[in-house]
């Protein structure tokens, strides 16, 4: 009797927290689609139309293809918009799936379809680093692009062409920049952002002594330290802006030369001191996340951190930071490592034509400015770059900044070995950084790049 | 008859039957495992065995040169491998300090929430929580909690007076290894604590009220009575802990990536596949974690050898 | 007679010892405090990042990381919870983890119980064999094993498909239920089959009808774990599927990404709702499921 009504109790129990949820979830539900599911406010503006798309669809209209593109979230609401506005315009059916949003499951995705000679993808979208691994599997865009790769910055377009063959389009740029606070560097009595290094170090260092006092968190300075790629473009810049290389330079490895190691060991000295001593495992999310709070005077990441420090809605210091070029060592230049992604076509695509004029349009001068404008890319077509409206809406694009000397990962010299000579560099940086002199780490780097590049 | 180690209460009754029933019986044994069988074969077979073949032989992942056979290369240089070695040590370390205590705290909470006790049903669900968030969102959230600027943990610590300023728990080399077994023992110890529930809740009630009125007290029963009674229970529980934290990945990609002091084993034969793409050096790199866990298989199962004689 | 009134009395009281000392005076005094001190300890322990993890998505995305640490939202909001329940991939995902962990676990209870009966109460040459093929399945690290089932999926067709999960979980849930369901079954006295057998009962009876409800707590408990580790693994998932609308709840949950687009802004407010709604509805099964296994058993079989 005792155990009839317990479960009497407990289904009851049951069946009113399952209405319960049921009701909660779809009035939320509800709610959620008359407000904003992401994006939608943001494609007010329209994707543009497709040039010469009468004679595009009598050649190729009702071919199907398949296109990798960005992964779920906003940049594949804009695949989606840009890839139907195509499919409308040229009769060429465009199945847009998203890539994983982590880079290297998206890079065995890639590699798994391409070494099984499938011709399950026709375009995909691939890094700044993956031309010269994935060139074996990728048509020459040369021939039928090369008047229309002109238009795109040079330095992209040279670090797609592997062998003289044109592997891929430059799609978006993305380039490294030094966000500070702008409160504080008045609060402290500073004019200017910093030029150099060991400036950014100074100022780092009476800012984080004088906020500590209220806020024991607070630290000066945050950036990518964490042994993963982003590491590999942060120190990047801290060499090549020092006169130090760039890792390889025309095939040579130059990483192992005085300069680094004394740029290497200021950085190292700084750790704990005027970082926290968890930046050797910050990413660009948790870089971003401690200067947004306000945690953070200066912070080297990519442009997209702009937007969310702009957005009330994730942001706490609205209005009270600035964006500049990142400081350059005594006697360099200041530089910025060169990211972004690109549009390629597989060689094993069965509708090669029909994928080249559909990267034909995602390149061009129009789209790149919907994008820029409705996603905050950052377009690779530096007339695009300079359009007021652009540069309104994305403020790293002023000419000051956006015209950075940009510098390359060694990714064309190491070929398919990139990713394991990037992993050879990041993970003796990140040593470096937790402890190790650089000048006991920087000579095994030396020969692991050395024993890749024979 | 059959020499194949035997369940402990001998059937006397079916061998007087005589063999024509013991060999319908192997007949129908094999029968019913007919579909694990299939399955082991078609879903295990053919991977372990291509992995077997690919350790001999320099595979890589781009397949932009011909594939060669090299024998034992692979292993020779394996060998030599310090950076594996490492991983093999810190793994072997991770296993060993959490298999011990999730085993400890399992049994404990396993124990509490048998007893009666008003609620016990809600301890059974709240119990199940760590197990049931999925790791990568686990091991992201306590990568957040352990920060050592925003970290909710060092936070508490201070306020409590028990930390006297924050730790960057992941970042510090003395207490990396710490934070991640302490991640994986929040989260994998309600897997055991529900194992070793279930065994005990078969075990049969009368035995206790047997030795109460024997008179012996609560630890004599422990000793006498739930232990070697849950030993099946508690070997399997070790077995399965063991193998899962000898292959351990995702806490210790979230954690530490690609960091070279703090990989595990599955770490480095996913850097070595994937990003170094070299198919063939993995698969050595697999089949010697394969070895080394069978290394611990044997162990324990010479242990529960001796545990029943 | 004796045995209608031995099936009256409970037959799990394993707590019976404490109870004795409970019910006297100075065992109430003593062993009271210190075992609920433990029951809350416990409890701390399991939850307070699941508190964190509730906390943190009340929270709108500005507030999360703000030092001071906010232990209770300030400034409490639904948004998460709408812009999680309005992604149409996260609501396809739930019941796509749903078709997947519930077949896995499903066919694993199935073919293990199945097994585990053969493997545990029949003497045979290659038992042992079959124990330890079953388990050399899990002994492998996943990633060694992705490319060739990677091959063998695209094969049969399946890439993409809910089928390439299905049949890689049993991997690793099948050897565990196995084994565990072994176990069990080893632990069952043979004079119940012995009667059984004596009454005409075919081996599949026996199974059916004797064996398996005596182990219930067994299968209730591996068939929860197989729904669980069908439910939350992440690297077949993200290796086999490719279309957002085929996505399971991992894959989903990881590829949520701010309205900017960019993939480095990951919106913790979300994430932390998603995780949520996708926790709490397994704990209440629970709830409901648990009150069962008792029932089960003190309904259970005639001992002795």
């Amino acid at each position: 009797m005792r155990r009839v009504k317990r479960h009497r109790t407990t289904l009851a129990l049951a069946g009113l927290t399952g209405a319960v949820t049921l009701v909660v979830w779809l009035t939320i539900a509800a709610a959620g689609s008359a407000g904003t599911a992401g994006s939608s406010s943001r494609s007010a503006v329209a994707a543009p139309p497709v040039p010469n798309a009468a004679a595009i669809k009598a050649k190729y209209g009702g071919q199907s293809i398949t296109f990798v593109g960005d992964s779920v979230g906003g940049g594949h609401v804009r695949d989606l918009a840009l890839a139907s506005r195509f499919s409308k315009d040229t009769g060429i059916k465009v199945k847009v799936v998203p890539h994983p949003t982590a880079s290297d499951a998206s890079y065995s995705q890639l590699v798994r379809v391409f070494s099984s000679h499938s011709s399950s993808i026709d375009v995909a979208m691939i890094d700044v680093v993956w031309p010269g691994a994935l060139a074996p599997f990728l048509v020459d865009l040369k021939p039928k692009l090369g008047t229309q790769a002109k238009l795109h910055a040079a330095g992209i377009v040279q670090n797609d062409t592997v062998d003289g063959r044109l592997v891929a389009m430059p799609w978006f740029g993305d380039f490294g920049i030094l966000y500070y606070r702008t409160d504080l560097l008045a609060k402290y009595g500073y004019s200017a952002p910093p030029t150099t290094w060991d400036q950014l170090f100074a100022m780092a260092k009476k800012i984080q002594d004088g906020e500590q006092k209220t806020n024991p968190n607070f630290y000066g300075f945050v950036f990518q330290g964490n042994a993963y790629e982003g590491l590999t473009c942060d120190a990047l810049e801290w060499l090549a802006s020092s006169g130090a290389g760039s890792f390889i330079d025309h095939g040579q490895v130059t990483i192992n030369n005085p300069k680094a190691v004394s740029v290497l060991d200021s950085f190292r000295a700084q750790i704990g001191k005027t970082t926290p001593r968890g930046v050797t495992t910050y990413q660009e999310g948790e870089a971003h996340t401690a200067f947004v709070s306000g945690d953070a005077a200066f912070m080297r990441n990519w442009p997209y951190a702009y937007s969310i420090a702009a957005d009330p809605s994730t942001s706490k210091i609205v209005g009270k930071f600035n964006v500049t070029v990142l400081p350059h060592g005594a006697g360099g230049t200041s530089v910025g490592t060169v990211g972004g992604w690109q549009l390629a076509v597989s060689k094993y695509s069965k509708h090669q034509d029909a994928a080249i004029e559909f990267v034909r349009y995602m390149t061009s001068p129009a789209v790149e400015k919907f994008d820029a404008i409705t996603n905050t890319n950052v377009p690779t077509i530096p007339a695009v770059a300079k359009d007021p409206a652009v540069v309104k809406v994305n403020p790293y694009l002023k000419p000051e900044i956006a015209g950075v000397a940009r510098v390359t990962r060694p990714a064309n010299s190491l070929k398919a070995h990139y990713n394991e000579g990037s992993q050879d560099i990041y993970q003796g940086i990140n040593q470096i950084l937790n402890g190790a002199p650089a000048s006991s780490v920087l000579p095994s780097i030396e020969s692991k790049l050395k024993a890749l590049l024979k | 008859m059959s020499t194949v180690a035997t369940p402990p209460v001998p059937t006397t009754r079916r061998r007087r039957r005589g063999t024509k029933l013991q060999r319908r019986q192997t007949r129908l044994a094999w029968l019913l495992l007919l579909p694990s069988l299939a399955v082991v074969a078609l879903v295990a077979v053919y991977p372990l065995g291509k992995t077997f073949f690919q350790s001999f032989t320099d595979q890589e992942f781009l397949g932009l040169t011909p594939t060669k056979w090299v024998g034992l290369e692979n292993y020779r240089v394996l060998w030599h491998d310090t950076l594996f070695r490492h991983s093999v040590w810190v793994t072997i370390k991770f296993t060993l300090i959490t298999v011990s205590i999730e085993f400890v705290l399992g049994l404990i909470i396993a124990l509490t929430v048998n007893s009666h006790f008003k609620g016990r049903g809600v301890m059974r669900a709240v119990m199940l929580v760590p197990w049931a968030i999925p790791t990568v969102v686990a091991a992201q959230m306590w990568k957040w909690m352990l920060d050592d600027v925003f970290g909710v943990v060092n936070d508490a610590g201070v306020r409590l007076h028990i930390l006297s300023h924050s730790q960057a728990w992941i970042s510090d080399p003395s207490t990396a290894l710490a934070s991640v077994c302490a991640v994986d023992i929040w989260k994998t110890t309600p897997f055991v604590a529900l194992l070793l529930l279930a065994g005990l809740q078969v075990i049969p009630g009368d035995l206790y009220e047997a030795a109460d009125v024997d008179g012996a007290n609560a630890l004599q029963q422990f000793w006498k009575i739930t232990l070697p009674l849950l030993g099946p229970a508690i070997v399997v529980t070790l077995v399965f802990r063991t193998l899962d934290a000898l292959r351990v990945f995702d806490v210790f990609y979230v954690f530490f990536g690609n960091r070279p002091d703090t990989q595990s084993m599955a770490i480095y034969a996913q850097s070595t596949i994937v990003g170094d793409g070299h198919v063939g050096y993995g698969a050595a790199v697999s089949i010697t974690i394969f070895l080394i866990i069978a290394i611990f298989v044997v162990i324990y199962m010479t242990l529960n050898k001796a545990r029943t004689e | 007679m004796s045995a209608a009134a031995e099936a009256a009395r409970p037959v799990t009281r394993p707590a019976s010892r404490s109870r004795r000392l409970r019910k006297s005076r100075f065992g109430r005094f003593l062993f009271r405090t210190p075992f609920y001190l433990l029951v809350a300890v416990i409890i701390v322990y399991c939850l307070f990042p699941f508190y964190w993890a509730i906390r943190s998505s009340f929270m709108p995305e500005a507030d999360l990381f703000v030092t001071p640490l906010q232990y209770f939202p300030s400034q409490p909001t639904l948004n998460n919870y709408r812009d999680v329940l309005s992604a149409s991939f996260f609501t396809d995902a739930l019941l796509n983890s749903t078709i997947v962990a519930a077949s896995v676990t499903l066919l694993s209870l199935a073919i293990g119980s199945t097994a585990a009966f053969v493997l545990g109460r029949f003497r045979f040459h290659g038992r042992s064999f079959v124990m330890y093929l079953m388990l050399s399945m899990t002994m492998f690290p996943q990633i060694a094993i992705l490319g060739a089932l990677y091959t063998m999926i695209n094969a049969a067709g399946l890439y993409d498909k809910l089928g390439a999960l299905i049949f890689s979980y049993l991997i690793f849930t099948l050897p565990f239920t196995i084994w565990v369901l072994t176990s069990f079954m080893r632990t069952l006295p043979a004079e119940l089959e012995e009667a059984a057998y004596v009454d005409g009962a075919t081996p599949l009876q026996v199974f059916w009808k004797v064996l398996l409800p005596l182990i219930a707590p067994g299968l209730v408990t591996t068939g929860l774990l197989a729904f669980i580790s069908a439910w939350n693994e992440y690297l077949y998932a993200l290796s086999f599927i490719q279309s957002p609308s085929n996505y399971t709840v991992p894959l989903a949950i990881t590829s949520f990404v701010s309205k900017t687009g960019s993939a480095f802004a990951v919106p913790w407010g979300q994430v932390m709702a998603a995780t949520v709604i996708v926790t709490l509805p397994l704990i209440l099964a629970v709830l409901i499921l648990q009150k069962r296994i008792i029932a089960g058993l003190t309904a259970g079989a005639v001992k002795g």
